[in-house]
């Protein structure tokens, strides 16, 4: 099917008219990602599908709307965009747009499967943005993943040969850290260093790339506003809850270990996500459960928070019921950890792995990370020092708040709920025993720490 | 308008000057880097903390505004 | 130029003044390697150093400064106060006063960076900073060449023991340096320290706001286990430029 693409008509306000109705079967959904499976979107497919992105003409416009549609960050912030694009615009002239593609936690991939099979939503979500803020220089943040990179040239190749971008996408190359897609490393990476995180003053906003006011946004926060920029804030908000509008992609991790990314409405019940069944009697104590049953659910990722499993089976995909337990929804990662492992030794490889990946810029972090990683590390071994868990109490005390970034902060999330959920297999262990009967770790988590400089380039 | 201590953690080094200088809001942790007081500087301790502030030799002490 | 067989005061006054800005320039070096590993004078607190770094070299300007005008006052020799900033524009002596104004020249940048240090860059002020290390030898090579009596006997042995405690000093800066523990490993190296050590206990220190300590010159800092194993309380040392 083809149609002539409607060029921007800079006398209206109002979202161009649908060429097709917006995406989402019966219930809405998927928005993002294809109706059948993950077969990558060409660019024919994609304006057939979506035409072509719907300049304004204008800087500015399109924050109403974003307004309106109350989109926020999907990158686990959740930050209000249009608040974001609207400092941006304050904050001075040549502003820099950079779509933030490195997905640096490991139980994460929603940004790698979106990039993979949409990249022309990102793209779009890229044009539109730089256009709402002004900004000619448009780059693209990714993992040294060469198919994905090669993926996304080709698409960009592919845009180039039909004039549909205004603006150049440069990528930049990003190492795999987990601190890598921090805001202000990514800025600093693409000032041509380390991406290391920064002080928060002046914000990244204000000062960010080559002292430029710079708008970084998380590929599916574009993909998201590429959609709301045809279709409007209202077919945004028909998903999700008046606070918590719209969809969001999620990387979900079944007990049996397998691993897929869903799309789901904000406010959808964990138990829709991740198999809970068996787990409303509370507890993992009880008498030799079902390998495959779920002891308890971590939500938002390594910087996230755990929930034993019948609560998380009361609980929904939003951070008004994630909060009130001291959790939030992050950026969509779900994994239910079976009954058959330990819990404790789960959440000490994963500390582990969080202190080693500290920057090392911050005395507290790099000091406070590895000694609440050690003796996180006792307390997952048989009869541990019984001053273990005030020695990581105090440590976590003494770093949360006290780094350039959020890495303390949310290790001490994770290690905090870790201690609350995992608190009776910690008994266990003081009394010299432990429920686990497999020791094949579950959690996903990278083989090689970084050492030297070049890893953080 | 009172003000508050706040430190550039990447830029501190744990010196301890301020620590020295200002024991009523700084107090060192166990690896020597400062913890500070959350409070805004009480008026009588301003000139001290502008001290403090000038001193530190990695620069990494600031006062600003109490939000 | 003859020894020490005097014209005028000025002269004197010009050759003291000099000899003692040397000194004071020695010790402010000294000092500023000491602040830099943060380190501490003997039962001193840590900001007696910075202290001393900062009004010494205020110090030594007030030295100069009087060295500098005496020689230009100086009838006996014809110095254009011009030749003490602008470096080899003085017909006496032209190398090596040249080399004394470059000097001047250098620590007038150390002294305005370091007033204004709230105010520029940090990057600047460092930058600027490692000058003092081009602007120390500078001085003494001016000394050395512009005076005889420099080049013998009492002062000589001066200047010699200035230049050991020099070069010692940025040898022992440059040998803990090579020590510290780079950046990207420190995370890991602690890690590597804290799992083969028993655990450190709670510290002495208090909580923010809990008053001043009981004796204002020794604040409560880290514990320090007496046991031979390197105390976990110890941090990993930055290679701070300062």
């Amino acid at each position: 099917m083809t149609y002539a693409t409607a060029a921007p008509n800079l006398a209206r306000t109002t979202v161009q008219p649908r060429i097709q109705p917006p995406p989402g079967g019966a219930n809405g959904l998927p928005r993002l990602l294809p109706r059948q499976g993950a077969v990558p979107v060409d660019l024919r497919t994609h304006r057939e599908r979506h035409g072509s992105p719907p300049y304004r003409g204008s800087s500015g416009r399109l924050i109403r709307v974003l307004q309106e549609s109350g989109l926020t960050g999907r990158g686990g912030a959740a930050f209000p965009v249009h608040r974001k694009l609207a400092a941006v615009i304050e904050a001075g002239t040549k502003p820099i747009v950079i779509g933030n593609g490195a997905e640096g936690e490991p139980a994460s991939d929603k940004d790698k499967a979106l990039l993979w099979i949409s990249p022309h939503l990102v793209l779009d979500g890229l044009q539109l943005a730089a256009e709402a803020v002004g900004s000619r220089a448009v780059g693209l943040y990714l993992h040294r993943n060469s198919r994905l990179q090669d993926r996304l040239r080709a698409a960009l190749a592919e845009r180039a040969a039909a004039g549909i971008d205004r603006a150049p996408v440069e990528i930049i190359d990003a190492p795999p850290r987990f601190l890598a897609g921090e805001e202000s490393a990514l800025a600093s990476r693409a000032d041509g260093g380390p991406a290391l995180p920064r002080f928060k003053q002046p914000r990244v906003f204000e000062r960010g790339v080559a002292g430029r006011p710079t708008l970084v946004q998380n590929v599916e926060t574009l993909a998201h506003l590429a959609l709301i920029a045809r279709y409007g804030p209202g077919w945004f908000r028909s998903l999700g809850s008046a606070e918590e509008p719209g969809s969001m992609l999620c990387t979900v991790h079944q007990t049996d270990g397998t691993k897929d990314v869903v799309e789901a409405a904000l406010g959808t019940p964990l138990w829709n996500l991740v198999d809970l069944e068996d787990s409303t009697a509370g507890g993992s104590g009880g008498s030799s459960p079902r390998a495959n049953t779920a002891q308890a659910v971590l939500v938002g990722g390594y910087h996230g928070a755990w929930l034993p499993a019948w609560q998380a089976a009361q609980m929904t995909l939003s951070n008004a019921s994630l909060r009130p337990t001291g959790g939030f929804v992050g950026a969509g990662v779900v994994v239910a950890l079976p009954a058959d492992r330990c819990g404790v030794a789960e959440a000490a490889r994963v500390t582990r792995y969080l202190a080693l990946e500290s920057a090392g810029q911050c005395g507290p972090c790099f000091n406070g990370l590895p000694r609440i990683a050690t003796v996180l590390d006792e307390l997952a071994g048989s009869r541990p020092d019984p001053g273990a868990l005030a020695a990581i109490r105090r440590w976590a005390g003494l770093v949360e708040g006290r780094g350039a970034c959020h890495h303390p902060d949310g290790t001490v999330r994770f290690v905090r709920s870790a201690l609350h959920v995992f608190a009776e297999e910690i008994d266990l262990h003081e009394r010299g025993r432990c429920s686990a009967r497999a020791v094949r770790p579950f959690l996903p988590l990278p083989a090689d720490a970084p050492t030297t400089e070049a890893d953080w380039s | 308008m009172r003000k508050q201590l706040g430190v550039d953690p990447i830029a501190c080094t744990g010196h301890g000057l301020c620590a020295e200088l200002l024991p009523e809001l700084v107090t060192l942790d166990e690896w020597g880097y400062p913890i500070l007081s959350d409070r805004p500087v009480p008026r009588g301790l301003e000139r001290e903390a502008r001290r403090a502030v000038t001193d530190c030799p990695a620069l990494a002490l600031k006062l600003g505004r109490a939000s | 130029m003859n020894g020490i067989t005097g014209s005028t005061a000025l002269w004197y006054a010009s050759r003291a003044t000099g000899v003692v800005s040397l000194l004071l320039l020695t010790a402010v070096v000294l000092l500023g390697v000491l602040v830099n590993r943060q380190g501490r004078l003997p039962g001193l607190p840590k900001f007696v150093v910075t202290g001393l770094h900062r009004s010494i070299s205020l110090l030594s300007v007030a030295f100069v400064a009087v060295h500098v005008i005496t020689a230009i006052a100086d009838p006996y020799v014809s110095i254009r106060l011009a030749a003490a900033v602008i470096p080899f524009t003085s017909a006496y002596q032209t190398f090596w006063l040249g080399l004394g104004a470059v000097s001047l020249d250098l620590i007038a940048a150390l002294i305005v960076t370091s007033l204004a240090r709230a105010y520029i860059s940090r990057r600047i002020w460092r930058g600027v900073h490692w000058l003092a290390y081009a602007a120390w030898p500078v001085a003494l090579a001016h000394s050395i060449g512009s005076s005889t009596d420099m080049q013998r006997g009492v002062l000589l042995w001066m200047a010699i023991a200035c230049t050991l405690a020099v070069a010692g000093a940025v040898l022992w800066r440059a040998a803990r340096a090579a020590r510290d523990v780079p950046r990207a490993e420190r995370a890991a190296v602690t890690l590597a320290q804290v799992t083969a050590q028993p655990r450190s206990r709670p510290p002495r220190g208090g909580t923010p706001g809990s008053g001043r300590s009981s004796n204002p010159a020794y604040p409560a800092g880290p514990a320090r286990p007496a046991s031979p194993v390197r105390p976990p309380t110890d941090r990993i040392k930055e290679a701070d430029l300062r």
